[in-house]
């Protein structure tokens, strides 16, 4: 397998990054469900939500990367066996996950740094606040972290479901594509 | 508030009529900001963790000579907590403490007010906070009133209390150190 996306098959960087942010975003979805209802005498109080929010800047970087390697290395062609509103459908839901998740990774900076304060990546380094002055900005910010993130999470249970209909149903590669066949 | 306004009047006339001294109404100086509604709460047991209530406004009535008289209301928006931390402020608005979607006001009102020493008076009045009243007693002490330099006339009070965080219906439990929270509340009245 090459590492750089050919007119009908994805690359190694495609993929990685693609499964990668898959593990994260339902990882970081259960992780901040956890860690909202934890006991204020619970051992992860302090330690859930600072992972939360290294993952989840890190995977911002890592999203950052993956936009920024569509434009140097586009992804295959569509399936010959996908008509024009599967390739809309497609193009819909992808642009939504994409939006999505910057919206959502950037909600959830906004609520840690509303107060001016950085956030700590592993301990190894600080990402510092920027924008502080939205009214009420950690609650507002902390709603749209919320809701985006169930919206979010559904909906990447329903592009899950499209892949394996493609799978099982259309018979075509779509999903086999994403594991480099 | 006009009614109460017109009976505060007729009384003062009344008053003035039998030759008495008439207590002053005061407003809180929201405008200049010289009032606080800060609180306490203990943090483990370790340390003293403090807050304020950013946004809340009142008035109060007061004679020096008779303190009995006084009477103070507040009204307060939960909302405005801040502690210096933004996260653990989200924290305190939400159903875990003060519901702040659900109940936006806290309120005080008093119902009656027992000298208890030189500058000192017990407040005893009605609480509502995140949906429940319950009374209360603010332990008050008059700190000075006078002309201020800029034609006016003010006075200014410090008071606490202690509240039950479960007599609130605050559902979170932060541990037996912290059951406990103190209200601080510091005033100044402009005469109005």
């Amino acid at each position: 397998m090459q590492w750089r996306n050919s007119s009908s098959h994805y690359g190694l960087v495609s993929i990685l990054m693609h499964w990668l942010v898959a593990v994260a975003v339902f990882g970081l979805f259960g992780l901040g469900y956890w860690m909202v209802g934890l006991d204020y005498y619970s051992s992860w109080r302090q330690t859930a939500p600072d992972l939360h929010k290294s993952i989840g800047l890190v995977l911002f970087a890592v999203m950052l990367g993956r936009v920024l390697w569509r434009w140097f290395s586009p992804p295959p062609a569509s399936l010959p066996n996908h008509g024009r509103m599967t390739r809309l459908a497609s193009k819909l839901g992808h642009s939504f996950l994409y939006l999505g998740l910057f919206v959502l990774m950037i909600s959830g900076y906004l609520i840690s740094t509303a107060d001016g304060r950085g956030i700590p990546v592993f301990g190894l380094f600080e990402v510092p606040a920027s924008l502080t002055s939205i009214p009420d900005q950690e609650d507002v910010a902390g709603l749209v972290h919320e809701y985006l993130a169930w919206a979010l999470v559904i909906f990447a249970g329903v592009h899950a479901l499209a892949a394996l209909k493609h799978h099982f149903i259309d018979r075509d590669r779509t999903l086999t594509r994403m594991f480099g066949r | 508030m006009l009614k109460k306004t017109l009976v505060a009047l007729a009384l003062g006339g009344a008053l003035i009529g039998a030759g008495q001294a008439m207590a002053a109404d005061y407003a809180i100086d929201k405008q200049g900001q010289h009032a606080f509604v800060n609180f306490k709460i203990s943090h483990l047991g370790y340390s003293w963790l403090y807050g304020t209530f950013k946004d809340f406004d009142g008035s109060f009535s007061f004679d020096a000579a008779k303190p009995q008289d006084s009477k103070v209301n507040v009204t307060l928006n939960t909302t405005s907590v801040d502690t210096n931390h933004a996260e653990r402020d989200k924290h305190i608005r939400s159903g875990d403490f003060l519901n702040v979607s659900k109940h936006p006001t806290a309120t005080f009102a008093s119902t009656s007010v027992k000298s208890t020493g030189e500058g000192t008076a017990d407040i005893t009045g009605d609480l509502t906070l995140n949906g429940v009243t319950k009374p209360v007693v603010i332990a008050a002490k008059f700190i000075g009133e006078g002309k201020d330099p800029w034609g006016g006339y003010r006075a200014g009070f410090e008071g606490s209390t202690k509240l039950k965080l479960k007599d609130f219906d605050i559902q979170k439990d932060l541990g037996p150190a912290s059951q406990d929270v103190e209200l601080i509340i510091s005033v100044e009245g402009v005469r109005k």
